[in-house]
């Protein structure tokens, strides 16, 4: 998104505080001394630093916080918080996926969501294979849905899914591959804006459509629930919920930090350049297309392993969360901690997401219009989202200048 | 009156009787009798047409209709008893009414008469009563003179010829009925062509002919009344979707709220019902402004105080306007009901137009249709002639110039982005007399209305009214071969493909202009 | 003056007359002229050759058998009124805009007309646009870095670090255009006339052998205008150098050579002052 034109007269009644407006001056004193440090130094920034840091205490004191402390205490975190916790450590890396491709490439996708959920479908796939003879109809190869609907074969699109490998590479690869499609049949025809925006829409809201039908094999309107266990361990048992969450916690921070490396790297800043000047960029010779089309996959990618893990610690995953408006809320949890910083999306989406689970259970009636009216607020009044606010922001810390 | 006693024969007899005798009040009673509200009232065995009332019942004499007094619900429960009918009596009682429609002043009626007795040709029943139809049909014949009655009853006289007489006969029968589109002809010709009915080969091959030939046109009126259909529902779609193609055309602006723009004009049509409840008609008439100013307003409305101040910024103002959405979604919950509201049709939108026995247009389909050329039409009017139109299009192609020569910017955004709203609520209250109204319809329609303004290519209105009835036929087209979701889905897919190849879609705009 | 010989044309380039406007840029591979890696042939010292360019749009004739010869290391200004075609021209030699009739090449050897815009971009021309777009929230040096010729791949890119040569050759260029001591200020926080040496920075970067400048010092103070006249001359001999502007004192302060374009056509080209006294572009620019 390259500059925005502005009126005049909106910019006198100070309504838009524009958060792209650099500093004129000095150049920045972290640019400066960026330009000693090595490439490792440089991803690890202060702000990164201090996002692992943390992560990594929350992987380990919380869940010594469940399984350690007796249950009445008041340091206790109960199983089912960690749970909580867990579907939003998962959400946040969600959230990092689309600040790539959003605030960093410029992209605005509204279907993000489909690979989040494809990454679950698949893990999903994994899940139901794994409950076996364990089921209602009891039927060791066929899920219950499918022996609902008389089917007598498992479809070849789920054989071998009761390895756990396979499925780990299908997470990767389902929500690579509809990117790898869409995005270089999009971005090779020079599809731009707004209407890229509302093909992704339109991509996630089909996909919703036909996982929502019985015949494509994916549990139809009621999706896949019942699971048992992974990988041989209860997954009602506190370890294992406890160990998942650890596990999410630990993908949120390697995922943290393989987005550093790449927008730090040149690669990145190349893509923040077609996002201020697509054009410009491939008037110097950069092929647009490619780095969007990466961009865009890798980010898929962390989609569909945020899904991944978001399945098993939910318990379910249905159609429903392909529907636009989940992709939609994504993008407003980016806006709202501050795009282009990845922090911000996590911040964002943990805020959200912590408001959505108090409102709905303390005030649900007025829910949607907290959420409606946060998305208007964000947009009128913080468009550079909070980290606008909190920071200024320093110069996307390059490994240029180093050696 | 031994009807209450009499077996089913008996029956039978005493209603030819009735019909010799063709007492006045015949023809009502025995329609009464057809549909069941005849009832014997028990301690006299007097016999009275009954109805139904909200705390009792009306009674009626049988011949003379006059009105007979009110029996209460347990005074009914207790000692009446329904008149009963069988199958076979139900028979009988349609062919009696029949020939009395015959001689009926009105000519649907007696169509409607023909085609009746046409039935009893086709069925297994009684060579007597075949026989008896068809001497009234051949007596009417004479004289008749309305076109369309006459050409039902010589279809009907050859049908009867199919059952009986030399081949000759029967060829000659077969040649008559070649080309009609009559369901009962069709079954009776294959009836002909089944093992051991017809002797003749020659007969048999020519009812072959006959079939394939009835075949043939069959599908071409269905291909019509397909593409007719998927017209229609194009129609719905480009409607809604052209409120869209003038604010993003004017403006650039993607408002995500339109889908709830469109929900407020449908709920104004419902509320316009609970307002009126007897004038059904006249509220769907009066709707159409309602839904104009009530969208329209709401949407110069969002345009003041949140589209304003996001100028430039398309993709902020997708966001905003989906918060909006979602308000106005919860709002729609909470003052009306999260269930689907029930809007009725009025009368002249009931029912379909044949035009044949393969080809029948719903008449709520057909007036929408109309209804959408004819806001197509006034929109062009506006844009083209209007000097509201014209500020519109200057200032889509040229703002600073425009503001220069003193036009209020402002204001034409302001009333353009209400036009596209009111235009919204008016397709709200067309979608209403076609699918059920509640919270969600706005969100069905969103989508299909971004896939017809992109396709369509943005800012053109003729690029939305054709790309919408494109979209609509395909659609319909695909329908009985991949099913409703699979169509949808499919025809996503093409639209997605289709801007790889176009990505201006199919009328692009020249500028930033919403061009007519 | 003469221009020296020119080596044989393609046979396809011969028969096909040159009607090319309506074709698209072919891709890929090339069909005449030698590779582009090579660089332009400049062994007679000629580094761009525009001959009989006509382009037409709707009727209208922006250039009209347009001839024009460039010599290597020279700094060429061309003027002319609104209209003349200056634009256009430039568009040509590009491959932006592909004539009705004409031939244009680079050097001896690279038919400009059979390149698409990368392509002619890769071979050494470059363009510096009026409007100055650098990228505002990378620093000037990231700018340069992102201009220099090299490895384009996405994968490379991420372990990709500056080699010291890469290093020393931003640095030159960061001294040639005076912004050594900005190099970490966002390009945004610039002004105006520090945007455009940055750009012509970035054009610098992937060694072109022709600029093409476009009125470089529209908007800029007279300060600035006479750092850019000391720019580009200090650039020209290495590089040649095509200056389209209308400011005449900066025109007067950096050329020696002056080609003055009208309706499409050259009305006048030879050292400045001759062209000053010449009575037809007096008369097209006093009027009667």
């Amino acid at each position: 998104m390259s500059a925005p034109k502005v009126t005049p007269g909106a910019a006198d009644r100070g309504l838009l505080p524009h958060p792209r407006e650099p500093r004129p001056g000095k150049p920045a004193p972290e640019a400066v001394a960026a330009a000693r440090r090595s490439p490792l130094a440089l991803v690890l920034d202060r702000p990164t630093l201090f996002v692992v840091l943390v992560l990594a205490l929350i992987a380990v004191i919380v869940p010594l916080l469940n399984l350690a402390v007796p249950e009445h205490s008041a340091l206790h975190v109960r199983t089912y918080t960690v749970g909580l916790l867990g579907k939003y450590a998962s959400y946040a890396l969600l959230a990092l996926a689309v600040d790539l491709i959003w605030g960093y490439c410029g992209i605005l996708t509204l279907g993000h969501a489909a690979f989040f959920a494809l990454g679950g479908y698949a893990m999903g796939m994994y899940l139901m294979r794994e409950i076996g003879a364990r089921g209602v109809y009891g039927n060791p190869l066929l899920p219950d849905f499918m022996v609902f609907l008389n089917w007598k074969a498992l479809p070849w699109y789920w054989r071998g899914l009761d390895h756990f490998w396979l499925a780990a590479v299908l997470v990767l690869a389902a929500p690579a591959m509809l990117a790898l499609v869409f995005g270089w049949l999009a971005f090779r025809s020079r599809v731009t804006g707004v209407y890229l925006s509302i093909m992704t829409q339109a991509l996630t809201y089909a996909l919703m459509l036909a996982f929502f039908r019985n015949e494509t094999g994916f549990g139809g309107n009621n999706g896949f629930t019942g699971f048992k266990d992974i990988l041989g361990f209860d997954l009602q048992a506190s370890r294992t919920r406890v160990a998942l969450f650890a596990v999410t916690v630990v993908v949120l921070a390697l995922g943290y930090l393989a987005c550093r490396f790449v927008v730090t790297s040149r690669t990145g800043r190349v893509i923040q350049a077609v996002r201020d000047a697509e054009s410009r960029a491939r008037f110097i010779g950069y092929r647009v297309e490619s780095y969007k089309l990466w961009a865009f996959v890798f980010s898929a990618v962390l989609a569909g392993i945020a899904g991944a893990l978001y399945v098993p610690q939910v318990g379910i995953i249905n159609p429903s969360e392909f529907s636009p408006i989940n992709s939609i809320e994504i993008v407003i949890w980016v806006a709202i901690g501050g795009r282009g910083t990845l922090y911000g999306a996590l911040a964002g989406a943990l805020l959200v997401n912590y408001a959505q689970t108090y409102f709905t259970q303390a005030l649900p009636e007025i829910w949607l219009y907290a959420l409606g009216g946060l998305f208007i607020g964000a947009t009128l009044f913080l468009p550079g989202g909070l980290a606008g606010l909190i920071a200024r922001r320093p110069i996307a810390g390059s490994r240029a200048a180093s050696g | 009156m031994q009807l209450r006693s009499a077996g089913y024969a008996q029956k039978a007899q005493i209603v030819a009787s009735i019909a010799q005798l063709d007492p006045p009040g015949a023809r009502t009673f025995l329609a009464q009798l057809l549909a069941e509200n005849v009832y014997s009232r028990e301690p006299d065995g007097k016999v009275f047409v009954a109805q139904q009332l909200a705390d009792g019942y009306a009674l009626t004499d049988p011949l003379t209709g006059k009105p007979a007094g009110i029996a209460s619900e347990d005074d009914f429960n207790n000692d009446y008893d329904p008149v009963g009918v069988n199958d076979q009596l139900r028979a009988v009682l349609q062919e009696v009414l029949a020939q009395f429609d015959l001689s009926s002043p009105d000519a649907s009626v007696r169509l409607e008469a023909v085609r009746t007795l046409l039935q009893s040709f086709t069925g297994a029943s009684n060579d007597a009563a075949a026989a008896a139809a068809t001497n009234l049909l051949r007596a009417r014949l004479t004289v008749e003179r309305d076109r369309a009655v006459r050409r039902a009853l010589r279809t009907g006289l050859a049908l009867a010829a199919l059952g009986g007489g030399s081949a000759q006969q029967r060829l000659a029968a077969i040649r008559q009925l070649g080309s009609s589109l009559n369901p009962d002809v069709y079954n009776r010709l294959v009836a002909l062509t089944k093992p051991g009915a017809e002797s003749d080969p020659r007969v048999r091959t020519a009812a072959a002919h006959a079939i394939r030939d009835i075949d043939a046109w069959r599908q071409f009126y269905g291909a019509i009344q397909t593409l007719v259909f998927g017209l229609g529902l194009g129609a719905v779609l480009a409607l809604a979707a052209v409120g869209l193609a003038i604010t993003f055309g004017v403006m650039g602006v993607i408002n995500m709220a339109h889908g709830e723009l469109i929900m407020l004009g449908a709920y104004t049509a419902y509320v316009m019902q609970l307002l009126m409840p007897s004038h059904i008609g006249a509220s769907v008439l009066l709707a159409v402004p309602a839904a104009f100013l009530v969208s329209g307003l709401a949407g110069v409305l969002i345009e003041r105080c949140i589209v304003r101040f996001l100028y430039g910024r398309p993709l902020e103002t997708l966001l905003a306007t989906f918060g909006l959405s979602l308000i106005l979604q919860q709002l729609a919950r909470d003052v009306f009901s999260p269930e689907n509201r029930p809007v009725s049709a009025p009368p002249w939108m009931m029912g379909s137009l044949e035009i044949n026995g393969a080809l029948s247009i719903t008449y709520n389909r057909l007036v929408v249709l109309v209804f959408t050329l004819l806001v197509f039409a006034a929109l062009l009017l506006v844009m083209k002639r209007t000097r509201f139109g014209l500020q519109v299009r200057a200032v889509s192609h040229n703002r600073a110039m425009s503001r220069a020569m003193g036009v209020r910017t402002a204001w034409v955004d302001a009333l353009a982005f209400g036009l596209g709203s009111g235009i919204a609520g008016m397709a709200g209250v067309a979608l209403s007399q076609l699918t059920n109204v509640g919270p969600d319809l706005g969100q069905s329609y969103i989508v299909d209305s971004f896939m017809v303004v992109v396709f369509g290519g943005v800012g053109n209105l003729w690029g939305t009214l054709i790309g919408g009835m494109l979209i609509g036929a395909v659609h319909m087209i695909l329908e009985p071969y991949a099913g409703a979701v699979l169509g949808k889905v499919l025809v996503l897919v093409g639209v997605i493909l289709f801007i790889q190849r176009r990505p201006r879609g199919l009328f692009p705009q020249r500028g930033r202009a919403a061009e007519v | 003056m003469k221009p020296p010989p020119r080596k044989l044309r393609s046979l396809a380039a011969k028969l096909s007359g040159r009607s090319r406007s309506a074709q698209p840029p072919r891709i890929g591979a090339l069909a005449t002229g030698a590779p582009l890696s090579s660089g332009p042939d400049t062994s007679h010292g000629v580094i761009l050759y525009l001959e009989e360019i006509t382009v037409s749009f709707d009727g209208f004739k922006a250039l009209d058998a347009l001839t024009l010869y460039i010599e290597t290391g020279e700094l060429r200004c061309i003027i002319g009124p609104n209209g003349a075609g200056k634009t256009t021209m430039m568009d040509v030699v590009t491959g932006k805009t592909r004539p009705d009739h004409g031939s244009a090449w680079f050097g001896q050897t690279i038919d400009l007309l059979a390149h698409t815009e990368p392509e002619i971009a890769q071979a050494g021309i470059g363009r510096k646009f009026q409007k100055p777009t650098v990228f505002e929230r990378h620093s000037v040096f990231e700018n340069l870095e992102l201009s220099m010729v090299g490895d384009r791949s996405v994968w490379r890119g991420l372990i990709a670090r500056l080699s010291a040569a890469e290093r020393e050759r931003i640095e030159e260029v960061l001294e040639a255009i005076g912004l050594a001591e900005r190099r970490f200020a966002p390009a945004g926080a610039l002004s105006h006339g520090e945007k455009q040496w940055l750009e012509i920075g970035m054009l610098l970067m992937q060694n072109p052998r022709l600029l093409l400048v476009d009125e470089p010092v529209a908007g800029m103070t007279p300060q600035e205008t006479e750092r850019t006249a000391e720019l580009l001359t200090a650039l020209a001999g290495h590089h040649s150098i095509v200056v389209v502007e209308h400011d005449m004192d900066f025109v007067r302060s950096i050329a020696r050579r002056l080609t003055v374009l009208h309706e499409g056509r050259v009305l006048a080209d030879g050292p400045i002052e001759q062209v000053q006294a010449d009575a037809r572009v007096i008369e097209v620019y006093l009027g009667e």
